[in-house]
């Protein structure tokens, strides 16, 4: 298997230099793809210094399309996994291999990192909880899946699955249970793996100020539109 | 049914027309596309033709319910004024998937570029 290791970057030049020493260090043989998302700052220098690669978006465009631009850097270069993870040190690198197992075993086609899954602990305010709570059952509702972290960031995804978000439609921002909805109805198999969450060490959060009210409304009307989208049916492996 | 009386008529007219020849002027000076100006025309055209074939205008009144045939004049460019808003919601979203595509591909043609040795 040849993996890509996608991180998505805005304005993370702080933090990314010890993210990629932890990528460097779980998955050695593999390629790092920094997709730097217009930032102001030397993001894209501090990823070279470390040692990844670093293809530049020339403005701000969302982290939803700066992961798609690695996608279509791994269907283009024949890379047959690609590894999403976030810039800014939530993720912890060291779980990478369990998300590329999965993968590699063929037992899912999409692995997506769940903070409440085994062993994970990972505390959330009341408000966030609740949300993740109303989203994950849309999601089994219009899945038949039971997501235990539907917003998780970290995910793997296989060859097909590749194709298809290289390709097809894929949100500018927010990408998280409308795609898990539209990948499972395209005909995917998704399956959580357990992984270490960390709070932000700083920086901007996707979520502040009004962000959580559109967060809400985008989420809602794409949960909502998703099962009766065209790219939805049937599209896996055409 | 009230008539429209006869400075209704030629202000609504007027109006019309004015509004159908800057457009098409528009056009000629190639300040606007043709395929962004056959909305503006219809609905010029249309309240022209609603002024002038007076019945038509009755008629329509009849069906919709309203009250004086200049209400229902003005529902009909509230109407139009909605679907051409909408129009350009739709092709600004366009721009936008357009825009957000070659982005990607410049991104990746530089990095390309960059990675090539000299």
């Amino acid at each position: 298997m040849k993996p890509l290791i996608v991180l998505p970057a805005f304005n993370e030049a702080a933090r990314i230099g010890r993210v990629l020493a932890g990528v460097r260090a779980a998955v050695p043989e593999a390629t790092v793809l920094v997709v730097d998302d217009g930032s102001a700052d030397d993001t894209a220098g501090v990823a070279r210094a470390a040692g990844a690669r670093v293809v530049r978006l020339p403005f701000n465009l969302g982290a939803g399309v700066a992961a798609q631009t690695g996608y279509k850097v791994a269907v283009r270069e024949g890379y047959d996994c690609v590894v999403h993870l976030d810039s800014d040190g939530q993720h912890e690198p060291a779980d990478i291999p369990a998300l590329l197992a999965v993968i590699a075993r063929r037992e899912a086609d999409v692995a997506i990192g769940s903070r409440f899954l085994g062993g994970a602990d990972y505390r959330a305010g009341a408000l966030r909880r609740t949300g993740m709570g109303v989203f994950g059952f849309l999601a089994w509702l219009l899945t038949g899946v039971r997501f235990t972290d539907v917003t998780s960031g970290f995910r793997a995804f296989g060859p097909d699955v590749l194709r298809f978000v290289a390709t097809e439609w894929y949100p500018t921002d927010y990408a998280d249970a409308d795609v898990l909805i539209t990948l499972r109805r395209a005909g995917f198999r998704l399956k959580e793996v357990p992984v270490r969450m960390y709070p932000r060490a700083g920086g901007r959060s996707m979520h502040a100020g009004l962000r959580p009210v559109y967060y809400v409304f985008k989420m809602l009307l794409s949960v909502a539109l998703a099962p009766l989208r065209r790219e939805a049916l049937g599209r896996k492996g055409s | 049914m009230a008539e429209l009386t006869l400075h209704q008529t030629v202000f609504a007219l007027v109006t019309s027309l004015l509004a159908f020849v800057f457009v098409l002027e528009l056009v000629r000076r190639r300040r606007l596309r043709e395929e962004y100006s056959w909305l503006w025309l219809l609905t010029a055209g249309l309240m022209v033709l609603l002024v002038v074939w007076y019945r038509l205008l009755i008629v329509i009144t009849r069906v919709v319910g309203a009250v004086t045939p200049l209400n229902t004049l003005l529902l009909c460019a509230v109407l139009f004024l909605f679907a051409i808003a909408v129009h350009y919601s739709m092709i600004i979203s366009r721009l936008a998937s357009q825009v957000q595509s070659l982005a990607q591909e410049l991104a990746l043609l530089s990095s390309r570029v960059e990675e090539r040795p000299r």
